[in-house]
């Protein structure tokens, strides 16, 4: 017969505090686990260099004022070497051996369209702070159950033709009497909505299209390009590049190709364009979401001061982006009081923050661009930049505009 | 007018690439080494001559300077670390050293071009001009730049020309090309006589290098294809052949410009791919080739 357990009143009272104890121990640690945050991003090239520094920098502003809910923000970062398979392997990592709670990923559309499966299949949150093609937003769109765990946290191609065409509109129809225009776009996914969106939109702003050039981002020599294009006399070519960026404008410059540029040249965001071109791209007229000086919001500048102490040079335009992730997804998680992705997923859609880009919201479930940034006054507006210099310029919208457009010498538009 | 453009173009391209290949070859001739590090080497002058000004606030000559005598200890680098080892050693059996060797600097290019990547981006740089603005040729608004180009490419092979032929080294140069045994029989060191034309290579590669820079810009990408076009150049002008070289590298040049003038710049390198194709089927030894 076993012999019953000879338990006092207090005894048992004690023994029941003390795994009372161990239990509230256990959740103590849970609440002290550090939030994980993977960043897979392109860290050879100079914009993607930006999207782990900055979010580094989101996470230690972050952690410094306590954390969220006294959970630390860790970033655990990848390099993908440009590679959509090295990044597929990452996210895999990321999420079965490191378990991070979202990921940050790639400024290359043909990456995050690789990913955007994996994050349905994994069910992860992954956002884009860099991507542009619109068919990221569409997969989401078509089939919200699967696709609902990616955001794109960049405008879509076609919010960034619409914000050349609206700056394009009042710099260059407006003040300059500019009537035609030639596209000079990478091949690549990310220009094929864009192109669709340039040609929609310029002639309705009044500038009429000549000509549509698309090149392999491989090319070396622009040379015949600019001479077929300058044989057709436009105004002014609406560029969309990315991948390549400094080889057409040193060539532009050595050539003397009359006609000014301006469109989408993401490394012209980059604060080293001038030094890796030499100085030839003063006269570069590009969009972006943010520039250092520029108040686009109260956080914009001091971000890009932080950025500039710690890592002394200024962020790439998916800096800007991939700071703000790592804070709304912070938020996210603070108001979800979780990190479970469908209950984040559900936090996210009702984002609402003022970044260093704007004012962030998302496209709901029935909208055409489901879970990409919604653009207009009061949320996003983007703005051109010229180089100048050996400075970056903001030259429109004239609310945040630091100075007046200046052509090098061999331009023949007018400085006004 | 396009005829004329195509003329102007083509010209400058095909004497950078005639620079590049004749140190390629002049390097098989004399010492039997393909050295896929090639386009790496050259990729590294510019970029050094690009940090030169940029991180070291050098001018544009003594940027220029910088990035040639940085291609040329690499080369000097490729020839001490890679080849020799690999040459005189006697665990690999001797009809496989070139296999060996040709592996080997295949490897050392993609470990310069990671490390440029690593530390400089593969984003493109250019080299500050030595010369700016623009001349016009006969209604051919041309980059003084690239007339420039050209005519550095032409002095320097010119003086590569006379050092070999009439110079006492540079003969012994020339012999150790045609027969290695018999310099060594008449008192040469061939050992000294690769150390010369490594030091050759390596200034070279380095002016090409830079003038690339100068001229259209590069990347660490862009080592492939410079290795593949100098192959080519080489393979169809002969092997060995530095006289071949110089009119293949015509040939392609004048061959990638017409396709990107007439047809699409992106097609470029496909024609003279496929032409090199049919010398090999036809001709094998190439233009110009002696064996």
């Amino acid at each position: 017969m076993l012999k019953r357990p000879n338990l006092s009143i207090p005894h048992a009272l004690l023994s029941g505090a003390a795994a009372l104890a161990s239990l509230f121990a256990v959740a103590q640690a849970e609440a002290a686990d550090p939030i994980k945050i993977a960043v897979i991003a392109e860290a050879q090239a100079i914009a993607g260099a930006s999207i782990p520094q900055a979010a580094q920098l989101a996470a230690d502003e972050i952690n410094a004022k306590g954390g969220v809910d006294g959970r630390q923000i860790q970033i655990i970062s990848y390099d993908n070497k440009s590679s959509a398979t090295d990044s597929v392997r990452a996210f895999q990592r990321a999420v079965s051996d490191d378990k991070v709670n979202a990921v940050i990923a790639s400024y290359i559309s043909e990456v995050v369209l690789a990913l955007e499966p994996w994050a349905a299949r994994l069910k992860t949150v992954m956002i884009t702070p860099g991507a542009a093609s619109n068919e990221i937003t569409k997969a989401i769109h078509n089939d919200y159950e699967k696709n609902k765990y990616t955001f794109h946290g960049y405008l879509t191609s076609a919010e960034l033709a619409q914000s050349v065409c609206d700056g394009a509109k009042d710099i260059l129809v407006n003040d300059r009497k500019m009537k035609t225009a030639v596209i000079f776009s990478e091949d690549a996914a990310w220009t094929t909505p864009l192109d669709v969106g340039y040609k929609e939109c310029l002639p309705k702003i009044g500038l009429q299209v000549l000509d549509h050039i698309r090149m392999s981002p491989d090319t070396t020599d622009f040379t015949p390009i600019f001479n077929k294009i300058e044989g057709e006399k436009p105004d002014v070519m609406i560029t969309g590049i990315s991948h390549i960026g400094v080889q057409p404008t040193v060539q532009w410059k050595n050539q003397q190709v009359p006609i000014p540029m301006l469109g989408i040249a993401s490394q012209a965001t980059n604060s080293t364009f001038w030094k890796d071109t030499n100085g030839a791209a003063d006269g570069v007229l590009f969009q972006s979401v943010s520039g250092p000086g520029v108040a686009m919001t109260s956080k914009s500048v001091p971000f890009a001061d932080a950025f500039n102490k710690k890592y002394r040079n200024f962020p790439s335009y998916a800096g800007y982006t991939a700071y703000d992730e790592v804070y709304y997804i912070a938020d996210a998680i603070k108001r979800a009081g979780s990190t479970d992705s469908d209950k984040l997923v559900a936090a996210l859609e009702k984002t609402d923050w003022e970044g260093t880009i704007g004012r962030i919201q998302f496209f709901g479930k029935e909208d055409q661009f489901t879970h990409g940034l919604k653009y207009g006054k009061g949320l996003i507006t983007g703005m051109i930049s010229q180089w100048q210099d050996g400075k970056q310029v903001a030259v429109w919208p004239p609310e945040i505009a630091n100075g007046k457009i200046r052509f090098p010498s061999f331009i023949k538009a007018q400085n006004q | 007018m396009l005829a004329l453009q195509i003329l102007v173009d083509g010209f400058a391209i095909s004497a950078l690439y005639a620079l590049g290949a004749t140190g390629f070859t002049l390097i098989f001739g004399v010492s039997g080494v393909l050295n896929l590090s090639h386009g790496a080497l050259m990729v590294l002058g510019a970029v050094a001559a690009w940090a030169a000004t940029n991180e070291l606030h050098a001018g544009a000559y003594l940027a220029a300077l910088f990035g040639i005598g940085i291609t040329l200890i690499a080369a000097f680098a490729t020839y001490f670390v890679v080849v020799r080892p690999l040459q005189t050693s006697r665990a690999i059996p001797k009809e496989e050293t070139e296999i060996f060797v040709l592996t080997g600097t295949l490897l050392w290019g993609i470990m310069i071009q990671e490390l440029i990547a690593y530390f400089f981006t593969d984003n493109a740089k250019t080299v500050l001009p030595i010369v700016e603005g623009v001349v016009d040729i006969f209604g051919v608004r041309t980059p003084q730049n690239e007339i420039f180009t050209a005519v550095i490419c032409w002095v320097v092979i010119g003086v590569l020309w006379l050092i070999v032929n009439k110079t006492r080294s540079g003969k012994a140069v020339l012999a150790a090309s045609m027969n290695p045994r018999g310099v060594t029989l008449l008192g040469f060191e061939l050992s000294r006589i690769y150390i010369a034309i490594w030091a050759i290579y390596g200034v070279l590669a380095g002016i090409a290098g830079v003038l690339l820079g100068m001229f259209l810009g590069v990347s660490s990408y862009s080592a492939g294809p410079l290795t593949g076009s100098a192959f080519s150049i080489v393979v169809l002008g002969g092997l060995g052949s530095v006289s071949g070289s110089l009119v293949a590298a015509y040939v392609v040049g004048y061959l990638e410009t017409v396709t990107a003038y007439m047809i699409n710049p992106a097609y470029r390198f496909i024609p003279a791919l496929l032409l090199l194709v049919a010398v090999m089927y036809v001709r094998p030894q190439g233009l110009f080739g002696r064996r």
